[in-house]
């Protein structure tokens, strides 16, 4: 078989029969076990499961960080290896990351300097990213003097230095307090607009993978399997969006499929498009 | 008053007007209780015995503080190197580190005599390398917890951005270890002016300020001795100033040294 060439219709992420196994001391623990996934260019899937179902593991196989015991992974219709080599994807953490002896600018360009682009360029390219991200005004300060949700903010902004076509992230915004992650989630959807990157987005917080998303891959523990994958058309994210009702009903279609009980059929989403689009602009007058 | 005045004036006076009590109790309980001079001078006679010598304290000074600072350097550039190579070569880190821990907790001046005893009587050598040594260690074993310590999240960002074992000790390793060498620089900035004037009490050239304190005590003239001393705790505070200065120079605004 020959590799897939990379086109623009080539998927972000394509996983095959993907597992992992940790050797142990006594025995070997499964943590992912056939995982198929397909994300498509542009697509926002949330990974989400009770912690030690293997999603930060999953999205660690995805970025090349771990090897799976087997199964292929490729992104961009390139082997991971080469993604990573490649500088395919952006990464970020649940915690930030940066380097607090460098400013804000001089994180941005941690990448771009690793990956020997100009001085120049580097500058111009940090400058529009804090833009991006909100933090013009702290491009100088250092990550010491900013709040934890700024902190994230740069880590996302150095993530997108390269301008990736896909963007992971590993509970960015487990670490920050309710109001700043609604914020955070905002801003997300606007910059994952904007830069037209796909995401896969891992978080055990239900409400924030269904806001965010296309598509939630609900994952089982022991061993980490796909459950379900639960799509959301909810249509373009406002914050009126958090108190649709089909917001909710996507909610409740999340959990049930957490709890391992069958989905009642309840989200009709063609239909249900235009009457939360009705809502909202009854919320609007 | 400006504020930053004001700050240097809150750092400051509480000490100096300690010292300023201290000295006084000291010259009134000498004066009051008529203590010996053998047993312990005034600060007064102290003052004027220095002033009496300077010019041959300072001489003396410059001596061991020429020591301090040759074997200083040594030991510095001895513990920077050992530490690097101790992290690049996990292995030889493993065999290096319990000798050194076995290092620290032997009292290097100790050594003096034996070291004496391998070179010419007039060699300086023996009292830097005794220097050497005691520098060495605080060093070693600082800079290695500094370029050992990567977080979980730094490894895994460097791994991600495909980086080689050298850019991340450039762009990681090396600047999160620079408060941690700081740290060592200063305990071994004082160390060393112990060293260099302790290693004179046990014979060989007479020119430094341990030798001039042994020779006054010898001579029975104590107020010589004391102000001798008082040479020696100048030469140290000077040695731990400058590693001070230069921590401020290089770190800058960064956030605290770690110590």
């Amino acid at each position: 078989m020959t590799e897939p060439q990379e086109t623009a219709a080539a998927a972000a992420v394509e996983l095959h029969g993907v597992s992992k196994t940790f050797p142990g001391r006594r025995d070997a623990v499964v943590a992912l076990q056939d995982i198929d996934l397909t994300v498509g260019p542009g697509e926002f899937v949330s990974l989400i499961g009770p912690s030690g179902c293997g999603k930060s593991t999953l999205l660690r196989i995805i970025a090349d960080l771990l090897s799976p015991t087997s199964g292929e992974v490729h992104v961009n219709g390139k082997p991971a290896r080469r993604a990573r080599l490649d500088q395919d994807y952006g990464i970020a953490f649940q915690q930030a990351g940066l380097l607090d002896w460098r400013t804000v600018l001089a994180n941005i360009e941690l990448p771009l300097e690793l990956h020997g682009v100009d001085r120049g360029q580097r500058k111009a390219r940090a400058l529009e990213l804090v833009e991006l991200v909100g933090l013009a005004d702290f491009a100088k300060h250092r990550p010491p003097q900013l709040s934890g949700g700024m902190q994230q903010r740069v880590a996302i902004a150095r993530a997108l230095a390269e301008s990736p076509t896909l963007l992971l992230m590993d509970e960015p915004f487990g670490a920050l307090d309710e109001m700043t992650r609604e914020h955070m989630q905002n801003e997300l959807v606007r910059i994952a607009g904007d830069t037209q990157a796909a995401v896969v987005f891992v978080t055990h917080s239900i409400p924030e993978a269904v806001f965010l998303s296309d598509r939630v891959v609900v994952m089982s523990p022991r061993p980490g399997r796909i459950a379900e994958i639960v799509p959301v058309s909810l249509g373009p994210r406002t914050d009126d969006t958090r108190e649709a009702p089909l917001f909710y009903a996507a909610i409740t279609q999340v959990r049930e499929a957490l709890r391992g009980r069958p989905v009642p059929e309840t989200v009709e989403v063609g239909v249900s498009i235009e009457q939360a689009d009705r809502e909202r602009a009854q919320g609007a007058l | 008053m400006n504020p930053s005045l004001r700050r240097v004036g809150g750092t400051l006076l509480p000490p100096l007007l300690f010292g300023v009590l201290f000295l006084a109790g000291w010259q009134g309980f000498v004066r009051a209780a008529d203590v010996r001079s053998y047993v312990l001078p005034a600060p007064s006679d102290i003052w004027s015995a220095a002033v009496d010598a300077h010019t041959r304290i300072i001489a003396a000074a410059q001596t061991s503080g020429l020591n301090a600072l040759v074997g200083l350097v040594a030991g510095v550039v001895g513990g920077v190197l050992l530490a690097a190579i101790a992290t690049r070569l996990p292995v030889l880190g493993g065999a290096i580190t319990p000798l050194v821990a076995a290092l620290a907790a032997m009292p290097i001046v100790a050594l003096a005599p034996l070291l004496n005893n391998m070179y010419s009587p007039l060699s300086s050598l023996p009292r830097r390398e005794v220097v050497a040594i005691s520098a060495f260690v605080p060093v070693f074993i600082n800079v290695l917890r500094g370029l050992s310590r990567i977080t979980p999240v730094h490894r895994e960002l460097m791994a991600s951005y495909a980086a080689s074992g050298t850019a991340v000790l450039r762009t990681i390793r090396v600047p999160s270890a620079l408060p941690y060498f700081f740290t060592g620089l200063r305990v071994a900035s004082s160390l060393a002016v112990i060293a260099a004037v302790v290693s004179e009490y046990f014979g060989g050239l007479q020119n430094g300020l341990g030798s001039r304190i042994t020779s006054s005590v010898g001579a029975t003239d104590y107020p010589a001795a004391w102000a001798s001393v008082l040479g020696a705790v100048l030469l140290g505070l000077l040695f731990y100033v400058g590693a001070l200065l230069l921590e401020r120079l290089v770190l800058g605004r960064r956030a605290a040294p770690v110590t």
